[in-house]
């Protein structure tokens, strides 16, 4: 099985602070990685430098066969990034704002309707400006771009934060069936017990290093990967 | 490109069609501008109709600079800056896109500041062709370098202030060939905005191949 990211003494700067720090990370094609570690400890650094948007300064980094140290923009399209930002267009409607982000990526406009139905959005929210929405739903909106764009590489920062319970269990479905249909998926996020439960491994994120590779997901001891993540952030 | 650029440009000018910034606020600047140019001359019909070409263009320069903030600010909002080079589009297309979405919005406002002249300043208007003409290749400039200058000012907290010190001196020659133009057209003397044509057609090829080629690098670097 080839590896979707490769990272080898991977340092990236944020001014003058190395946010990474040399870190050592292998995902393969179809696993579902879990990023646990303290608030700064550069998961979303990492997550970014993935999707090529924080450069790598030094060391190694090839993500779905792009090296990104010679041109971070070709793998972009390959991958979705759900950060902390829902980066949608408060005046277009759910709708619109799925709808551009599948066709500005070629894809069609037949996978909007689904992708809707699924996060909940469909009927009278499909076509009520985002300005509008909760947060929560702000949220939804924004993992419909990336259901219905549906790349390779999934990269979700916090995907839980800010859902209802109802949410949350939507996302944990479609991180699972994305793994099914032989997707990437990178996460990190706070919430151990139910991030874990759909993981298949664990890295512990330290002063922008990763520090530890724990095993995780369903087939685990029950609590121990949870346990063992929630000693290091404590 | 020219899909991306399609896509570009219905996204931007749909938003427009929905904010209603452009409806609401750029055209009665750009009619207010008018009026006080025609309160601060003297009342003297006279003095305006010579006057017009100019207050004309510059009221069309400075809606330019809101037209060109405003699309870079929906796209400063709530993280829509990574979005966009997330999205995988053509940095070629997305400049279209953007440029040509400002251009449409300066086109619509450049008509009814001609019937705004007409009313305000009793200009009579000649030589159609030559006006639209000027109206053209000013608005592809003026589109240009704003989208070009704007992309540059992006990433910056102090963009609104800075766009138009970086834009306004660079945007000169566009006003001063624009005018020209406009004046001959009013005259009805077609042959003497052929170098001032030239000017403007040299203007907006410049910053059209600009924004191709430095769109991405700027969009990257902001």
């Amino acid at each position: 099985m080839s590896l979707a990211v490769h990272l080898r003494s991977a340092v990236c700067l944020l001014g003058r602070f190395p946010a990474l720090a040399g870190v050592d990370l292998d995902v393969r094609d179809g696993e579902v990685v879990l990023l646990a570690g303290p608030n700064g400890a550069g998961k979303t650094t990492l997550l970014r430098a993935c999707a090529g948007l924080v450069p790598v300064v030094e060391g190694t980094a090839v993500v779905l066969g792009h090296d990104l140290r010679a041109d971070r923009r070709p793998v972009r399209r390959l991958l979705g990034l759900v950060g902390h930002a829902t980066s949608l267009y408060d005046d277009l409607s759910v709708a619109d704002n799925v709808r551009f982000s599948v066709r500005a990526r070629g894809g069609s406009s037949g996978a909007v309707a689904p992708a809707l139905e699924r996060l909940g959005l469909d009927g009278r929210l499909r076509d009520v400006p985002v300005a509008r929405l909760s947060a929560g739903q702000r949220r939804r909106c924004t993992l419909a771009g990336l259901v219905a764009c549906d790349p390779q590489l999934w990269l979700l920062d916090e995907p839980h934060a800010g859902l209802d319970p109802e949410g949350r269990d939507v996302v944990d479905r479609l991180v699972a069936d994305a793994a099914a249909r032989g997707r990437t998926v990178l996460l990190a996020s706070h919430d151990l017990h139910r991030a874990a439960a759909v993981a298949s491994r664990q890295v512990i994120i330290e002063a922008g290093t990763a520090r530890k590779h724990l095993a995780g997901g369903p087939g685990a001891a029950p609590g121990a990967p949870v346990e063992q993540a929630a000693q290091h952030v404590g | 490109m020219w899909a991306d650029a399609g896509l570009v440009a219905g996204k931007d000018l749909r938003i427009e069609l929905r904010s209603r910034v452009g409806v609401n606020q750029v055209v009665p600047f750009s009619l207010v501008v008018l009026v006080l140019f025609a309160f601060a001359l003297n009342p003297d019909r006279g003095v305006l109709d010579r006057a017009a070409p100019g207050l004309f263009w510059v009221a069309v320069l400075l809606s330019s600079l809101l037209a060109t903030q405003r699309s870079f600010a929906v796209e400063a909002a709530d993280g829509n800056r990574d979005g966009l080079r997330m999205s995988g589009l053509d940095p070629a297309g997305l400049f279209l896109g953007k440029a040509a979405a400002v251009a449409a919005q300066l086109l619509l406002l450049e008509a009814l500041l001609l019937v705004g002249i007409t009313v305000l300043y009793g200009t009579t208007l000649r030589s159609f062709g030559l006006l639209a003409l000027t109206c053209l290749l000013a608005t592809v400039g003026l589109a240009g370098a704003g989208t070009v200058y704007g992309v540059m000012a992006f990433g910056l907290r102090v963009r609104e202030t800075l766009l138009p010190l970086l834009v306004l001196p660079v945007l000169a020659p566009v006003l001063l060939a624009a005018t020209r133009s406009f004046e001959a057209a009013l005259a009805g003397a077609a042959g003497e905005a052929t170098s001032w044509l030239g000017l403007l057609t040299a203007f907006a090829v410049l910053y059209v191949v600009v924004g191709l080629f430095g769109f991405g690098p700027l969009l990257e670097e902001s």
